[in-house]
């Protein structure tokens, strides 16, 4: 029987010099940045008022919640929950819409290909990126005191802060765009708007038809929750069960929100196989 | 001037414009229908969101005003005029957006954990039975369904007003979105090495530990950064619940009119996100080079 041959470790360590003596800071790097991890975490747990005692009667009132809950009953308010919702979906929807319409000129200005000075695209960005650092309930809240409480603030919110998405996801597929047909119409005697309307928007329209369909999908989501602000919708209502800790109609109001997302998911994936093709999978 | 394009004869040009026409009819009755579709869409929308556009047209006086007045001051100059001021609270909000940080980083790291836990029951190739994947992946799904903010509103009133609702409403949230980003990953990994593996005997967990964990650790930890930067927004209005962080002190000021620490805070805030985007975008590059930034 053969036997493996005993390894020559002082060999081995001679003529890999770099494997077996790698520098101190490339050996510590990893458990340094786990340690420093796990530290931050244990900070937080303390200086967040975690502690034990408070989790388990967390969770046991949870258990009672959650209990409470089944099964689930609208009452009587079923009507006032459907247009709750229907209202919901079209915050959504109308807010996308407005977004997509008002960014599509202004991201022309932030894309490289179209605007080549940095100095005229840079603030642009900023601002784009300004308005997305600020959440979609701040800006519901912002419009409350505009336009006063109710779902058309609630428009408006999605569609400012969409505005700063779309404009960033816009600007970036004008600069993915093919530069040949561009050249083509240039070459055509076609001046810059021409460019624009015959050489870019028919590479790019289902793109950005795509990304509109897929920020209805998730703005659905959005619209659900800035009622909680009083911007309308089923959020207004989920919120007010929920303080008056009526359990059954808040897992009711969940459910609904779970199907009219599923739904909302199925129909925009339809949409965007039949816009985009096969193409949008990959 | 002879054409060096040949012309074809007239009966077969009109045969192929004939049959360019209707293609191109067809499109444009697609097109219109379409259109019209989702014009009706709009319209329906319009009335059941209760649009008025002459109070938009009203009011949006208000909102440039608005603008103007939360950069303001109460002495009536523009704010950054007195800097000192404006920020005059900027010790105990720092303080709060510290919070705010420190809520979304609690939060993702749990939710990474549990998603991690959860991943490889949920993904097509490495789930040991069907049903378990049918219900690690329905309880993903939920948890990523229900907005972060819901489950803040029932935690607070099960585990009392404080950041630790805020954190374990990020958890499950980061959980259920992380999971089926993670579970993705691992569809994509490459099955041989489970195979090399297996073919020494091991068992289902050491074939994850040795074969599946080294493909996607890294996918694995760019996931969880890009969770981080998104839960830091979504921490920041935590607060409006009750649920701790910046935002009780926003929802406070904007509810009261305190309309230059409107601005104060917004501007912290936004200022706040943009350093945590660079910095993960920086921690991503560092981690796994170029190719992770695309």
């Amino acid at each position: 029987m053969s036997r493996l041959p005993t390894p020559d470790r002082l060999a081995l360590r001679a003529r890999y010099p770099q494997i077996f003596d790698r520098p101190a800071s490339a050996r510590l790097a990893t458990p340094v940045v786990l340690l420093l991890a796990v530290g931050i975490f244990l900070f937080g747990l303390v200086d967040l008022e975690f502690s034990p005692a408070r989790l388990l009667a967390g969770l046991h009132q949870l258990g009672w919640i959650s209990l409470m809950m089944v099964p689930p009953d609208p009452g009587s308010s079923l009507p006032i929950y459907l247009q709750a919702l229907g209202e919901t979906l079209s915050i959504a929807l109308l807010g996308t819409t407005l977004a997509a319409v008002l960014a599509l000129p202004v991201s022309l200005l932030a894309a490289r290909n179209i605007v080549p000075s940095a100095i005229l695209r840079f603030p642009v960005r900023r601002v784009f990126d300004t308005i997305r650092g600020v959440d979609t309930l701040i800006w519901a809240l912002v419009w409350i005191n505009v336009v006063g409480l109710g779902p058309f603030a609630g428009v408006l919110a999605i569609a400012v802060s969409d505005f700063g998405s779309f404009g960033k996801l816009f600007s970036e597929a004008f600069e993915g765009a093919d530069r040949k047909q561009v050249e083509g119409i240039r070459a055509s005697g076609g001046n810059a708007l021409h460019e624009i309307r015959f050489g870019l928007m028919p590479q790019v329209l289902p793109v950005i038809a795509g990304q509109v369909l897929y920020f209805i999908e998730s703005n659905t989501r959005s619209a659900t929750i800035i009622g909680i602000v009083g911007a309308g919708g089923i959020g207004l209502q989920l919120a007010e069960q929920i303080r008056v800790l009526e359990w059954q109609k808040v897992s009711f109001l969940i459910l609904m929100i779970l199907v009219a997302v599923a739904a909302i998911d199925w129909i925009s994936g339809k949409l965007r196989f039949a816009i985009i093709g096969s193409r949008a999978v990959a | 001037m002879t054409s060096a394009v040949s012309t074809l004869p007239a009966q077969q040009l009109a045969a192929l414009n004939a049959a360019y026409r209707r293609a191109v009819a067809r499109k444009r009755l697609h097109m219109t229908v379409g259109a019209a579709v989702f014009c009706a869409a709009l319209i329906i929308a319009g009335i059941g969101a209760e649009v008025n556009f002459r109070t938009l047209f009203t009011y949006f006086g208000n909102f440039i005003s608005y603008f103007d007045r939360i950069l303001t001051l109460d002495t009536g100059a523009r704010v950054w005029t007195d800097v000192g001021e404006w920020l005059w609270g900027w010790q105990k909000w720092l303080w709060m957006l510290g919070e705010t940080i420190l809520i979304s980083y609690v939060g993702t790291l749990m939710g990474a954990v549990l998603a991690f836990a959860a991943n490889f029951f949920a993904a097509e190739n490495t789930s040991p039975a069907p049903w378990l994947r049918f219900l690690t992946r329905r309880l993903l799904e939920f948890a990523r369904t229900v907005p972060g903010i819901v489950f803040a509103l029932i935690f607070v009133i099960a585990f009392g007003l404080g950041p630790m609702a805020g954190v374990l409403a990020i958890a499950i949230h980061s959980t259920g979105a992380l999971g089926k980003q993670f579970s993705e990953i691992v569809e994509n990994a490459d099955m041989k090495p489970v195979e090399g593996v297996r073919a020494t005997g091991a068992g289902w967990l050491s074939c994850m530990r040795f074969a599946v964990l080294p493909q996607v650790a890294a996918g694995y930890a760019s996931y969880a950064l890009l969770r981080f930067e998104i839960n830091v927004r979504e921490a920041s209005v935590m607060g409006f619940v009750g649920a701790g962080g910046i935002g009780q002190e926003l929802v406070v000021a904007i509810r009261k009119f305190y309309y230059s620490d409107v601005s104060a805070i917004l501007l912290m805030i936004v200022l706040t996100v943009f350093c945590i985007d660079i910095g993960t975008g920086w921690v991503r590059g560092r981690l796994f080079g170029k190719e992770a930034r695309t």
